[in-house]
């Protein structure tokens, strides 16, 4: 089944905040950032800025009534800086006016005058002073200090990943609309409207229930808008609040790329041990995590890190450690993988690393050490149904690895200018929130009397496709015609204290409530239709719109049992409630069962690299997907091809430079670049493996969201192996991006 | 007053006519379809057709509005998404569908628009065309192998296109609604009442004024140069080529004189921008902008070009080497514009090439670019001119290395002694776009290609190269 947008998007009809129908008298909000990374504001001057024709109003810190405070996890961040400003692009005053046009030209007469403080950018000076978000976390299992001893090899080394801009085409923005009695309605581009409503109500000092999140959809998200959309509502409700008026606030490109943390950079230390027989038997790894100026989610990111770090591997030793580092970058945020890709990185680069010295491919310690089912995680879970090595080995065999390493080193060997490089990289990814209490979801369902149905869930739609897999759902459950069934707006009055749109668990979460309430209208109906056909039960079916007795079917409609209830005074709506079971994690053992399953994959990456001009394709990604019982082929395939590409651009052309005093140098789409239709992979193949899934997904159908970007990091080593194939003898960082420059830079390094 | 027609609608406007397209059309007219990406031309989410009458026949090019001032509109046919939807979804629509080529939809229109483009373009609907249609739109979601696939499928059904009658094909066959048949004519009535201010600023596609300062530019007075005839057009006199400073990246694209020239043209131009940015970008933009970097500057500062400078009363003729004098600093006083590119036509013993790589192979910024023109006799280097981008305050003719190299037979021995006055006549720094150690090297290597490349029967790549790694 198709998207259900697909029809509206392509026609431009589809509805983004931005496109919302202005009403009568709104008003522009645009926000005054620091262009100072670290400092103390000595005084702040908005008097021209008043003065400009069609300016209503300034705000700033003073006119917050509530809290100043919109840290989630840590209250570790202002709204609007009121004496110190912690990074570039913090958010000082808020100017409102009659367009975004004056709101703009008057930004530009705000003076400030901030005296600078010592900036930090990395993260591995903040940890020397001792700057942390958090105490340090460790987890660890066996003892790999003494399995260390034991070792044949031992290898240590430094790798360090980048950052990467979410790029969501679709900027940050919020509109908001005074209701009666003071209550406000939020029009948000956010993958948490619950954070959005809490957030707003503390800054405003509201209860909750007078702030209304409504979001529709969003153009794209990537964890980008999971708690960072919330500033972005609040100077509009915060502006609407004060000036009774409507007020919308959408930043441009500019301004979102400075004012908006991204994918956290890590620089980290490992030492991996191996035997003889190169079976992984000890691995340590400290990460420094760049969180920036505040927690943000960086708690989370790091712990997500600390679980994945041994990737698909087990590992009987392992003790890693991890230290969220406060910079003065902007608070960096969740990005599809949320931690994991980096720690994953370290432990790709550890095997890179050995094989390079033991002077064998990494493959071959890759495969001597995927997981097995039963095998023991460092966090203390249990794999279960682990689909590593049917991957591996399917991959192995359906694209003819042998095959391929041969006809590469013959190129190799054949043109000296020209080299190829392959790579392969496994995946294993852990779908659950890792905070527990989060893996909660509740649907409302509506069966109006005419038979047709409304779904509303906590989940929102942002291209992933969730929608049109809740519409599957419910579809599913009362056996009706797709075109029967809408899926509502995602709106806190209809579906309260939701958790984000994030961690790939939305569909599942989201969907098995909604399976949940569908099922108890659906009993309920099966129950009238009994008593309508005087039969028992359990002989009733429902089946394309019709009841089925005893497997007759009857002339009983959907509709007419769905009026049947109505005349009979049964409910037609549920709200159900759903918790993942079997979850719990002890963070004080940083032990437990913190996933509800994991998804895996192997993909197998070949790129050519120019080594006279030091540039790069990619040739083929070819993918073994877990997908269980994939419940939208097209959509989960679309998933993968998007988050390969993703990754692969975290991997090689996506780079984020600061200078020393913090200040963003990629500010703009000229200089930070995505990958374009001539960068992505000229052949994608997608092997769908399919397994049993499991209970925990909706319909056996595996979350997609975030493993396939992981996926992008063969990429990296593919090139790699290519430049190696070129200069053998470089000494050669381990160190993403790897891009143009890096390239020729070690083609031609000693 | 500025006149155009709106999808059907014709539009009649004293708005300021430095407004761009995109706020016209969102915010004036209400048509949402069109969206904002990033107003720099780098996205592709606001793209529009732009049809004008061209050689006395309709003839459509793609366009990001963010950087089109209205005032470039008069006379002219826009199409948003909102004048291309039918009742049922057309060819295009239906194939990004059908191969799953919308996941959040927010750049989808874009890609509609500029597929639209393709189908009504004059080239030949191929697979290479049909993907270079879209190479200005940036998908964050889908990874573009649907889009890809959904371009293909499009290829398919326009091989039965008529050449001839396309538009009416095109309307036959569901892909455009039925106005346009009417538009030619309509387009013909509008009278085109543009009038110049020698003292307003000079916009011609406004490519990069638009990303720089499209706040400003709004309430800017404009003398639009885009349209004028006198700017336009590519000849030949004798043994010289003219070219009007408002012909188009795109315009010598499709020239063929220029492409009998220079073979490699196509391969060449791949690497500048993108469709629409091509469609829009003027030679005289790109030169007057005086970006260190710019790909077209280095490509005519290799073919010594001369431009003939205006300000309407007087006109005076210089080598566009030295028309640079520092960063951003032009031998150029402000009523003055470029009229006019002139360069000799290289004969057959002569050869050129353009090297450029950036971080993004494709709709990027170069780290550093490179051109070379070169005469031989027999094995003697006769004529011989380089340019090298990114290396310099400005776009630098290397004059001491191409000194050096007249004269001197074509062999390896006097291109690594070049390379030495190469690097002594750069001054690159360290930016966003990479290491000033880094551009060196690539500039090296850039110029090496060059010879490697275009001699690969007398010049090696293990020859200049492999030294490297013998010490």
């Amino acid at each position: 089944m198709k998207n259900i947008d697909s029809r509206s998007h392509t026609r431009g009809e589809s509805i983004y905040v931005d496109d919302i129908p202005v009403l009568q008298g709104t008003l522009y909000a645009a926000v005054f950032d620091s262009t100072v990374a670290h400092g103390k504001i000595i005084h702040l001057d908005v008097t021209d800025a008043l003065v400009v024709a069609g300016v209503e109003r300034i705000l700033t810190y003073k006119d917050i009534q509530g809290e100043n405070q919109i840290g989630g996890i840590i209250p570790d961040e202002q709204l609007l800086a009121s004496d110190v400003v912690d990074f570039c692009g913090m958010p000082i005053a808020i100017v409102v006016a009659i367009s975004d046009e004056i709101a703009h030209v008057a930004l530009k007469k705000i003076k400030v005058q901030i005296e600078s403080l010592p900036v930090i950018i990395d993260p591995r000076e903040a940890a020397k002073q001792n700057k942390l978000i958090i105490p340090p976390r460790t987890f660890q299992i066996g003892n790999s200090q003494e399995a260390f001893n034991s070792c044949e090899y031992i290898f240590e080394g430094t790798a360090d990943s980048g950052g990467q801009e979410h790029l969501y085409i679709e900027t940050q923005g919020a509109y908001a609309v005074p209701m009666e009695n003071g209550n406000i309605k939020i029009y948000s581009s956010t993958q948490g409207p619950t954070a959005v409503q809490r957030t707003t109500a503390r800054v405003l000092g509201i209860p909750m229930h007078k702030i209304e999140v409504e979001v529709t959809r969003l153009g794209g998200g990537f964890g980008g808008k999971e708690d960072q959309a919330t500033t972005w509502a609040i100077v509009a409700a915060l502006a609407t609040f004060h000036l009774k008026k409507p007020v919308k606030c959408i930043l441009n490109r500019m301004e979102d790329m400075r004012m908006t943390g991204k994918r956290h950079p890590y620089s980290s230390d490992f030492k991996i041990g191996l035997s003889k027989e190169l079976k992984i038997l000890a691995y340590e790894a400290t990460f420094y995590q760049n969180a920036g100026a505040a927690a943000d989610l960086s708690p989370a990111v790091m712990e997500r890190t600390l679980f994945h770090a041994t990737n698909t591997y087990f590992v009987p030793n392992t003790k890693v450690t991890a230290y969220s580092c406060k910079t003065n970058l902007p608070p960096n945020t969740a990005f599809r993988g949320f931690g994991g890709p980096q720690g994953m990185f370290v432990m790709e680069a550890a095997i890179t690393k050995a094989a390079e010295e033991l002077g064998i491919s990494s493959t071959i310690i890759q495969h001597k050490n995927l997981l097995k089912e039963n095998d023991l995680f460092h966090y203390g879970q249990h794999t279960k149904g682990c689909e590593a090595e049917n991957c591996w080995n399917t991959a192995i065999d359906k694209f003819d690895f042998e095959k391929l390493e041969y006809e590469i080193q013959d190129f190799n060997s054949k043109n000296n200018f020209i080299k190829k490089g392959i790579a392969i990289m496994p995946i294993c990814f852990g779908i659950s929130f890792t905070k527990t209490l989060m893996n909660q979801a509740r649907a409302l369902v509506h069966v109006y009397t005419d038979g047709s149905v409304s779904v509303s869930t906590g989940a929102v739609e942002m291209g992933q496709g969730v929608n049109t897999k809740m519409l599957q759902v419910a579809a599913k459950v009362f056996s009706i015609n797709h075109s029967k069934v809408k899926v509502e707006s995602t709106n806190t009055t209809r579906v309260a204290n939701t958790s984000p749109s994030a961690a790939s668990a939305t569909a599942d979460l989201n969907g098995k409530a909604t399976e949940l309430a569908c099922n108890a209208i659906l009993s309920r109906l099966k129950k009238r239709a009994a008593i309508e056909l005087s039969g028992n039960e359990s002989e009733i079916e429902i089946k394309d719109e019709f009841v089925w007795i005893n497997g007759t079917q009857t002339n009983l409609t959907w509709p007419k049992l769905v009026m049947s209830c109505y005349l009979n005074r049964e409910s037609l709506s549920e709200s159900a409630h759903y918790a993942t079971p079997g979850l719990h994690f002890d963070a004080t053992k940083e032990k437990g069962n913190p996933f509800a399953y994991h998804v895996y994959g192997t993909s197998i990456h070949i790129v050519t690299v120019d080594c006279i001009r030091g540039t790069y394709e990619t040739e083929a990604v070819k993918i073994v997907h877990d997908f269980g019982k994939s419940m939208n082929t097209i959509i989960d395939r679309g998933q993968i091809e998007g988050g390969l590409v993703q990754g692969i651009g975290w991997m090689t052309l996506e780079e984020i430079i600061y200078n020393k005093d913090g200040k963003l140098l990629t500010n703009a789409l000229s200089t930070y670049k995505v990958p374009d239709i001539y960068s992505v992979p000229k052949e994608i193949t997608i092997y769908a493996l399919e397994t049993q899934g499991s209970e925990n997904a909706i319909l056996n159908s595996k979350a997609v969201g975030e493993p396939p970007l992981m996926y992008g990091i063969g990429t990296y080593f593919a090139i790699r192996n290519a430049v190696k194939s070129f200069n053998p003898k470089v000494k050669l960082a381990l160190n993403a991006p790897f891009t143009p420059e890096k390239v020729l830079m070690a083609l031609y390094g000693k | 007053m500025l006149e155009f027609i709106l999808n059907t609608k014709k539009i009649q406007t004293d708005l300021p006519s430095g407004m761009t397209m995109l706020d016209f059309v969102r915010y004036e007219s209400h048509l949402k379809g069109t969206k904002i990406g990033c107003r720099e031309g780098d996205c592709g989410a606001c793209t529009i057709l732009v049809g004008e009458i061209y050689d006395n026949s309709l003839r459509y090019r793609s366009m990001t509005s963010c950087l089109m001032p209205i005032g470039n509109a008069n006379g002219k046919h826009i199409v948003t998404v909102e004048g291309i939807n039918m009742d049922d979804l057309s060819p295009v629509q239906k194939a990004i569908i059908e191969e799953g080529g919308t996941q959040c939809g927010f750049c989808t229109v874009g890609f509609v628009m500029s597929l639209t483009g393709y189908c009504l373009d004059e080239k030949k609907s191929n697979k290479e065309n049909a993907i270079a249609s879209i190479d200005g739109n940036i998908c964050r979601c889908t990874g573009y192998k649907s889009l890809e696939k959904a371009a293909f499928n499009i290829t398919e059904q326009l091989q039965n296109r008529d050449a001839e009658s396309k538009v009416n094909w095109l309307i036959e066959n569901k892909f455009i609604p039925s106005y346009f048949a009417d538009i030619e004519q309509r387009l013909v009535a509008i009278q085109n009442t543009k009038s110049s201010n020698a003292t307003s600023v000079k916009v011609g596609g406004g490519t990069d004024l638009y990303v720089q300062k499209h706040d400003s530019m709004a309430h800017t007075e404009i003398d639009f140069l885009f349209d004028k005839v006198d700017l336009n057009g590519i000849h030949k006199i004798e043994n010289t080529i003219f070219l009007g400073g408002s012909v188009t990246v795109e315009d010598i694209r499709s020239n063929r004189m220029m492409f009998e020239m220079f073979p490699d043209l196509l391969a060449h131009l791949k690497l500048i921008s993108s469709t629409p940015i091509r469609n829009m970008a003027t030679l005289a933009g790109n030169f007057v902008n005086a970006s260190p970097i710019g790909d077209m500057t280095i490509f005519f500062l290799a073919l010594n070009a001369s431009i003939v400078l205006s300000d309407t009363i007087n006109r005076r003729t210089i080598k566009l080497k030295d028309f640079y004098k520092g960063y951003k600093t032009l031998d150029k006083t402000a009523e003055e514009f470029i009229e006019q590119i002139q360069f000799d036509v290289p004969n057959k013993n002569t050869y050129f090439n353009f090297e450029k790589v950036c971080k993004r192979t494709h709709l990027d910024i170069a780290s550093a670019n490179n051109a070379i023109r070169i005469s031989l006799n027999e094995s003697t280097i006769e004529e011989i001119a380089i340019a090298a981008g990114g290396v310099f305050a400005y776009p630098l003719y290397l004059i001491k290395t191409s000194t050096f190299l007249k004269g001197k037979i074509l062999n390896a021995e006097n291109i690594l002694a070049a390379v030495e006055i190469l690097q002594s006549e750069i001054a690159p720094i360290t930016d966003a776009r990479g290491d000033m150690e880094y551009k060196r090297l690539l500039t090296r290597q850039l110029f090496f290609a060059h010879f490697i490349k275009l001699f690969p029967n007398i010049i090696s790549a293990e020859a200049l190269l492999l030294n490297e790694f013998s010490a």
